[in-house]
């Protein structure tokens, strides 16, 4: 589903992404961890066509096609999510009025009818009752005083709402206390399907306790340093991420060589 | 930045879509203005003496006055000399019966703007008083109305039927004397509606009036004055929209309206002149005179205004809250975008006891725009018990913009309680990849932000009104929900 080759992203005309592979096939599940400033949050920003990350080298195939020559939204109606690490709030805009924005985006893409007020307010309240989420929230303004678990939440209510091929989710444990965090991972797992391929990036073991990755890549120095099992995540959980980074340090001194 | 910044001003520099020019024979006076000017237009017009006295005595006072450099706006200065006074359209001259009477050029005009007078009467059921460059070409409903007692029509239509009411009431809440360009509207305005609502009248439909400048370098002076007596109620909207022009166009409105005891006015704008080119070039210079009297006790009286449009606007609708425990309300969304400048706000001024007003002001600035809100909240001495709200919120767009704020609050009762707020913020990259990465395109995302933000002033809007607005901002109503 998803092919990253080799690729390299400079932020402000500073590498941070340097050669990083990675493969995502559909069904699975992908953790990318790593410590604070290894890339993690900006390979999601590029998988989602964020303005001022450059690619200088490397592609990034999804189905097949080239990622990189889409637009953020054509990228949304293709089947990619992002749920963001710090989601912003929209004054005055309705959250239901901008899901059915986005819904209808997508499904006017795909070339299926618009849904009406009707239908749309049936599948999102189906989706509620999944996120355990309060309805008022639907009518009060995006995330405009929200809670930081609320925020989270309806991150995973527009996911789940929009069903997405590819879901990235930036850090969405951070900052969630332990009956947010469930509520969080239920709905991820509920959204595992062998169609769809998630990648969950994140700096704690935590929320791997909740949802069980098929792969676990460590990043450092703006490559995959590591990769392996669910348990790599509580390795990395015992022993920190210092030893993972002075290897790439000397792998990266080795390739400089 | 590059591109999400480049695509933002792309959105912004949509051209005018109301830009066309209608051909017709004009039968106008010559450019400038003098004593002989404004005796000729009263005589065109069949004008009683006191309407010519009154004129004369406003341009004397206005030939002491210099105009005013005070709001945050800039223009080359204006030839009043060069300038026609008096401009109608020449099929006038036998004046149409009916629409079936009015010039079809007229009509088409109206008709690419989407207002189809037949259809609006009967799809809206709105009475509109349509004003094409000077003079009223049509009027609607006015049987209808008429059996309520209620008096809607052109200005000129009533200096000669209404006389009386004319004469006792214009010029009552601006008085010809009050500021350089309502001075100069009172010496030679050329027509205007008027409207008087009888006691204890509800008024069963929006009044509307489309407004529409098109003659070359004919400054628009358009008055308006509305009455309503006791325990009256009138909803009033006023729409624009003028075709593409080169040349500043001069606009120099005055609106009164009276509010006597427990009668209630609403009175809605949705204001698209020309704003100029993308380079600054051209526009309307829009320089209002707007102020409502609740004259007696318990009336109320709100102005709700949707500015778009214009290259300068300078218009500050104000109320004047005689009246013990009137209401005066201010809702408002001016946006700016390429060279506009907006100064823009309110008057609030609170004389009777227990007086309430609300202002609220949403000003949107992008390209190189300039909005500037400039209220003042006044409580005198006797204004017991007086209360006032004020909410400004600015939205920029882009870093070239800019917006100002200017309040001004005079409290001379100590029983007052008056609350000021004001925000600014920008339209950030944020937002905009937010709703993109969720599908939603760039242009959309930004007519949904700019919608969010107008929203409490859009709902004070009549449906019909609300619709045009949000179309003037590039937002479509359509799948709105709740």
């Amino acid at each position: 589903m998803l092919e990253i080759r080799n690729l390299h992203v400079t932020v402000d005309d500073k590498p941070i992404l340097r050669g990083l592979d990675l493969t995502v096939m559909a069904g699975e599940v992908h953790a990318i961890m790593g410590p604070n400033g290894s890339g993690k949050s900006t390979l999601a920003h590029v998988l989602a066509g964020r303005e001022g990350y450059v690619v200088t080298a490397g592609e990034i195939l999804y189905l097949g096609k080239n990622l990189l020559e889409l637009a953020p939204e054509e990228r949304a109606r293709e089947g990619i999510f992002l749920a963001f690490q710090y989601p912003v709030e929209i004054p005055g805009v309705a959250n239901i009025y901008l899901l059915k924005a986005a819904v209808n985006a997508v499904r006017r893409h795909r070339g299926e009818q618009e849904l009406d007020a009707m239908d749309f307010l049936v599948l999102v309240k189906e989706k509620f009752r999944l996120m355990d989420m309060d309805e008022s929230l639907l009518y009060r303004a995006v995330n405009e005083g929200f809670s930081g678990g609320e925020k989270k939440r309806n991150e995973i209510l527009q996911m789940a709402v929009l069903e997405p091929r590819l879901a990235i989710l930036d850090e969405t444990d951070s900052g969630l206390d332990i009956d947010a965090l469930k509520v969080v991972a239920n709905g991820v797992e509920a959204m595992r399907d062998p169609d769809r391929a998630i990648i969950l990036v994140t700096h704690y073991q935590r929320l791997l306790d909740h949802i069980r990755p098929d792969r676990v890549h460590v990043l450092a120095q703006g490559r995959i340093a590591l990769s392996g099992g669910p348990e790599l995540a509580q390795e990395l959980e015992r022993r920190g991420y210092g030893w993972v980074e002075a290897e790439a340090q000397k792998m990266a001194g080795a390739g400089a060589q | 930045m590059g591109n999400q910044a480049v695509q933002l001003d792309e959105l912004i520099s949509q051209d005018y879509r109301h830009g066309f020019y209608t051909p017709m024979e004009v039968d106008a006076l010559p450019h400038g203005l003098s004593e002989d000017v404004i005796r000729m237009i009263s005589a065109k017009k069949k004008e009683p003496e006191f309407m010519l006295e009154w004129r004369l005595k406003a341009f004397r006072h206005w030939l002491t006055m210099t105009e005013p450099h005070w709001a945050t706006v800039r223009h080359p200065p204006i030839d009043y000399q060069d300038i026609v006074y008096y401009s109608a359209p020449r099929s006038q001259q036998d004046g149409p019966q009916s629409l079936a009477d009015v010039d079809p050029e007229l009509l088409r005009t109206y008709e690419k703007l989407g207002v189809p007078l037949h259809e609006r009467e009967l799809l809206a059921g709105v009475a509109v008083d349509a004003v094409f460059d000077s003079v009223s070409v049509a009027t609607t409903f006015k049987a209808k109305l008429g059996e309520l007692g209620i008096i809607f029509c052109s200005f000129s239509e009533a200096v000669q039927n209404h006389p009386d009411l004319v004469r006792q009431y214009l010029g009552s809440v601006v008085p010809y004397t009050d500021n350089f360009f309502a001075t100069l509207n009172s010496a030679v305005f050329s027509d205007g509606s008027f409207c008087y609502i009888p006691p204890g009248v509800r008024c069963p439909m929006e009044l509307s009036t489309y407004f529409r400048i098109n003659a070359k370098n004919t400054g628009q002076f358009e008055r308006t004055l509305i009455i309503a007596d006791r325990g009256a109620y009138v909803s009033y909207l006023e729409g624009c929209t003028a075709p593409m022009r080169d040349e500043n166009q001069l606009h120099a409105a005055v609106v009164e309206l009276i509010a006597l005891e427990g009668a209630q006015i609403k009175y809605s704008t949705v204001q698209n002149w020309y704003p100029g080119d993308k380079d600054g070039k051209g526009g309307i210079y829009n320089f209002v005179t707007k102020r409502g009297d609740c004259r007696e006790a318990n009336s109320k009286i709100s102005w709700t205004q949707v500015e778009t449009g214009s290259a300068i606007t300078w218009k500050y609708p104000s109320v004047i809250l005689q009246g013990d425990n009137s209401v005066g309300e201010f809702h408002s969304v001016a946006l700016t975008n390429h060279y506009q400048q907006a100064d823009t706000g309110t008057k609030m001024i609170h004389l009777g006891r227990n007086t309430r007003s609300t202002i609220l002001s949403k000003g949107i600035s992008a390209g190189h725009g300039s909005n500037a809100y400039r209220g003042l909240v006044k409580v005198a001495k006797s204004a017991v018990g007086a209360r006032n709200y004020t909410q400004c919120d600015s939205l920029l767009l882009g870093d070239r913009c800019a917006a100002h704020t200017f309040p001004y609050i005079e409290v001379k009762n100590a029983s007052a309680r008056v609350e000021h707020e004001a925000s600014t913020s920008r339209i950030g990259e944020d937002q905009l990849f937010y709703c993109q990465s969720r599908g939603i395109s760039a242009e959309d995302a930004v007519s949904l932000i700019v919608s969010g933000f107008c929203k409490e002033v859009f709902k004070q809007l009549p449906m019909e009104f609300a619709v045009e607005a949000q179309k003037l901002l590039g937002v479509s109503l359509e799948g709105a929900i709740g």
